[in-house]
């Protein structure tokens, strides 16, 4: 979706602001957050993704909430969407009356070592690429309502594939027509100049991963 | 959404015991923010516990590695490996992910790795304009500056005079290489080795190595003179 959170190029969005010796988490809760959504995604019954759930803030309270009000925000709107709680039970802070007891999908032992148990995320399907490394693309113009990791800055440009980097599911929610959910992703590299114009420098340039779906032949 | 999340917002704090009268403020359109997060986030992990959805060991555990197990000293190992092992080097940069899994270092949010070399010619940094995408088991969770708007807006269309702010101004003949992390593979920088460091041990060289420099928004700095160095 065209929302705040793609965010790439925008002027206006003030200073960046670096926190010295910063810590992990500025608050107990940060970390109760990060690690709630771990383990309730690991229960595999998750529908709605924390990103999309992300991006759906409305994009005033995006930009006021710290990026661990946005996970909160998102979490609960994962769970009632999922189905695993009522809106009621957060407003009450209990669960209602005569619903089911789940066993938690996580025990300590498993969360210790979740982090690195690897699952690799590049899908194992034999699929011909459409595109060649150093084949020139066009980043479609496309403006999809939901979830799409195809930024608006790239849209409509014109760029060189540097790499197949693989098969990989592909993330978007809305998108007109069929599209296979596994697909090859391939490394694009945009000049400065084509994104940003003639002001840019000369040598420089963004890359960006982007799923076939995401490109026509330029 | 609103509605409800103002709903919610009211009816934790009333769940944590908070006075009612406060709630008022969030029937404003733009009081939607939270402001007691602590008290609403222990009621919902109370509820989730309560349904059964959630183990709070298993919280802590996790806490524990965000805090204690990822981070950039595993990034830094990496890096000073490469620095030392030509053969390593080869290896990761040809297939960061294989190469990272030889010392240990693959997981979530970095089960697939592509590492890009800075060099004299060439500096890489990277952003994720989208959201927050870094590879937390060689460098930990994100900064807050790196997650921020500033960062993710400006890093793409501006990212020598975000270079500049970070104290690591380039020469115009650099190329500066952005990468905009938006799939699943996440990117690492693996920076220049600085000048009198040659006989230095990989372990020395590790400690010098910084998370700002595995970003790409800085340089490895020379030794200050001294033991070592």
């Amino acid at each position: 979706m065209n929302g705040i959170h793609d965010m790439g190029g925008m002027h206006g969005l003030g200073a960046i602001q670096v926190e010295k010796n910063e810590p992990v988490f500025h608050a107990r809760w940060e970390g109760r957050v990060i690690a709630m959504r771990r383990v309730v995604a690991a229960g595999g019954k998750v529908t709605l993704g924390l990103r999309e759930a992300i991006e759906s803030i409305p994009a005033a309270d995006y930009l006021r909430m710290s990026y661990y009000e946005r996970w909160f925000t998102a979490l609960i709107e994962q769970l009632v969407a999922s189905g695993l709680v009522t809106r009621g039970e957060v407003e009450r802070g209990k669960p209602a009356k005569g619903s089911v007891k789940a066993t938690p999908a996580l025990t300590a032992a498993d969360a210790a070592t979740l982090s690195f148990r690897v699952a690799g995320t590049m899908l194992k399907v034999e699929i011909a690429p459409r595109f060649q490394a150093g084949q020139h693309v066009r980043a479609r113009n496309i403006n999809p309502a939901g979830h799409t990791r195809l930024p608006r800055y790239a849209r409509g440009r014109a760029g060189v594939i540097e790499q197949d980097r693989g098969v990989q599911a592909f993330p978007d929610t809305h998108l007109a027509g069929p599209v296979e959910k596994a697909q090859h992703v391939y490394a694009v590299r945009f000049t400065a100049r084509e994104l940003w114009g003639e002001a840019a420098s000369p040598r420089d340039a963004v890359y960006l991963d982007l799923w076939e779906a995401y490109l026509e032949p330029a | 959404m609103n509605t409800t999340r103002r709903g919610f917002l009211a009816a934790a704090g009333a769940a944590a015991g908070q006075d009612m009268a406060h709630a008022d403020d969030h029937k404003h359109d733009h009081q939607v923010v939270p402001s007691d997060p602590t008290l609403r986030v222990k009621a919902l992990e109370s509820l989730l516990v309560e349904k059964g959805l959630v183990d709070r060991a298993a919280l802590d555990a996790l806490i524990d590695t965000y805090e204690h197990k990822v981070g950039p000293r595993n990034g830094a190992r990496v890096v000073a490996r490469a620095w030392t092992d030509p053969a390593f080097k080869e290896r990761l940069l040809a297939n960061g992910t294989a190469a990272i899994a030889e010392l240990g270092y693959l997981g979530e949010q970095g089960a697939d790795i592509r590492v890009v070399e800075n060099t004299p010619k060439i500096h890489n940094v990277i952003v994720c304009t989208l959201c927050s995408c870094y590879p937390w088991p060689l460098l930990g969770l994100p900064p807050v500056w790196y997650k921020s708007a500033p960062y993710r807006s400006r890093t793409v269309i501006d990212p020598r005079g975000v270079l500049r702010e970070f104290g690591t101004p380039l020469a115009d003949e650099v190329e500066v290489r952005v990468w905009d992390s938006t799939a699943e593979e996440r990117y690492f920088v693996l920076p220049e080795r600085p000048e009198g460091t040659e006989k230095m041990t990989e372990d020395a060289l590790a400690a010098l190595v910084t998370r700002d420099a595995m970003i790409g928004v800085a340089k490895v700095a020379r030794p200050q003179a001294g033991p070592g160095a």
